[in-house]
């Protein structure tokens, strides 16, 4: 029973926390810490009563209650205190009450936007997303990012305080300013995403990234390019069963068993793509999940649509031209037309000095240098390209790639 | 809320990065009109700035300005605005935000 209570308070925190701590900021007046103070002070009530008074009917009303009222108290504790000091005059909060979970509103978009306002920088933006919309403590978030549990709550603890001194509105931004803002929200999700994608002890995070990308869907219905990042999302999830070998080993798209792939989430994907393109409100993040669609509808490597894939990146570079772009450009006429006419965009690309250190240009160099058969050179490139990543998948993956340069025993190519 | 808007030049700036940039004294008459310009001021350059240290109970002077402003700041402005996102409307209709760079100081609110 008491297990039972313990998995159902969990499954409530999953959504729950970020609605409280939300309906906790606006109540405070701003108050930050206060609010994730009493969110968790609720949640530890309910873990201490209903194993032993029941689950209430209402339970997000009961855990919103429940917050209020210790805000209120620590607020009365801390004018009591300071009352002793100076003629305060008492802060007049009344307990209130809310009795259905349907009275709570939801303003999970304010806090959104206010945790991915510009004028925090983006480690910022993304600690503080993480700690308010999904309830990860400090530590974990810490861990994920590699830095101590204490540089990690000095970014938070910096983070709130801007936004109480430089009165960083908890707003969802008018209209005329979303073209603006929404990028940012969209980008801390998207970085998120794919902080997680790269390693499996971090899946968390991808988790963490569809499902806040789903209430962003949710709540903005009418912002195609939300429902551009969810199949964006989706498409390239579906991929993540494929992606590394029993040894953790990377396998290439061309290399992924297909029959791995979770169907349900391409599906889903694309028909999430495909009512975002309906809008004809194109954006980037709508041409990338149309990018990944080709791949995901590909029965196998040799079937893929490369010359469309082509296409969708001239459009992209026509809206958001940088460099990555244009090196995933060279990578698809590179398959679409061949590696002659792949090289000269990737070495003008070198030449420009952009992504010198990114390990995946000289990858790049170095594939296309062993197709057309520059063997030598090639190997000098997957060498660089060894040097510069700092993931050990992606160097063991780069160095059987180094070995297929060097001449085999027998004399073969 | 108040904010500080320190004005400064931005040596890096291209030429025609600016283009478009609009009055100054557009930017002034719509601003004290929505009485959200309390006041400002164009400050002298560098050369003319005095930087004032007590130390160990002296007055030490040094002529120009402190270090780590160097000779950026040429004016500055205090805003009343609801919120940052009213601040940087405001600061991003100044020529010297096309131009230069603007940036904005909240008030340490009195505390009494």
């Amino acid at each position: 029973m008491a297990d039972q209570v313990n998995d159902l308070i969990a499954g409530i925190y999953v959504d729950g926390w970020s609605r409280i701590v939300a309906t906790m900021i606006r109540f405070t007046g701003g108050d930050w810490d206060l609010a994730e103070e009493s969110a968790q002070d609720a949640f530890a009530a309910a873990l201490r009563k209903w194993p032993t008074a029941g689950v209430p009917d209402q339970p997000l009303a009961w855990l919103t209650t429940t917050a209020r009222n210790r805000a209120v108290d620590r607020i009365r504790r801390a004018s009591t205190e300071a009352a002793s000091l100076r003629k305060a005059t008492a802060i007049e909060v009344e307990p209130l009450a809310y009795s259905r979970d349907s009275e709570i509103p939801d303003e999970r978009l304010e806090l959104m936007f206010t945790c991915c306002h510009p004028s925090l920088n983006l480690e910022a933006q993304v600690a503080l997303t993480l700690r308010s919309l999904t309830g990860m403590s400090t530590a974990e978030i810490a861990r994920a990012f590699l830095v101590s549990e204490r540089t990690m709550g000095q970014r938070l603890f910096r983070a709130k305080r801007k936004i109480a001194h430089a009165a960083i509105p908890f707003r969802v931004p008018p209209a005329h300013a979303l073209p603006e803002r929404l990028p940012a929200v969209l980008h801390v999700l998207y970085l998120l995403f794919n902080e997680g994608y790269g390693d499996a002890a971090k899946t968390r995070l991808c988790e963490e990234a569809v499902r806040l990308t789903r209430v962003l869907k949710q709540l903005m219905p009418d912002e195609p390019e939300a429902h551009g990042m969810l199949a964006l999302m989706l498409l390239h999830g579906a991929r993540r069963p494929a992606r590394v070998d029993a040894n953790g080993d990377l396998i290439t798209l061309e290399d992924q068993d297909r029959a791995l792939w979770n169907q349900d989430q391409i599906a889903e994907g694309i028909t999430i793509l495909d009512a975002a393109l309906s809008r004809r409100a194109v954006g980037p993040f709508q041409i990338q999940a149309a990018i990944a669609a080709c791949h995901a509808l590909a029965p196998d490597a040799p079937s893929t649509d490369w010359p469309q894939i082509v296409k969708l990146y001239d459009q992209l570079a026509l809206i958001a031209p940088n460099a990555i772009v244009t090196l995933n450009r060279a990578v698809a006429v590179g398959m679409a037309s061949g590696p002659e006419a792949a090289l000269p965009l990737v070495e003008a690309i070198i030449k420009s000095g952009d992504l010198a250190d990114y390990h995946v240009l000289h990858a790049t160099h170095a594939d296309l240098l062993r197709r057309v058969g520059r063997l030598q050179e090639s190997a000098e490139s997957y060498r660089t390209a060894i040097a510069a990543t700092t993931s050990d998948a992606e160097r063991r993956f780069l160095r059987n790639r180094l070995a297929l340069t060097e001449p085999s025993p027998r004399g073969a190519a | 809320m108040k904010y500080l808007m320190l004005v400064c030049t931005d040596p890096d700036l291209k030429p025609g990065e600016d283009e478009g940039a609009p009055d100054v004294e557009d930017w002034v008459t719509e601003m004290d009109a929505k009485g959200i310009r309390i006041m400002g001021e164009r400050t002298r350059p560098a050369d003319d700035a005095t930087t004032v240290r007590v130390r160990n109970r002296e007055v030490l002077l040094t002529d120009g300005p402190h270090a780590e402003t160097k000779d950026l700041m040429v004016g500055f402005d205090v805003l009343e605005c609801a919120d940052l996102d009213e601040a940087i409307a405001v600061a991003s209709k100044h020529p010297m935000a096309w131009g230069g760079a603007i940036e904005l100081r909240p008030f340490w609110p009195f505390e009494g």
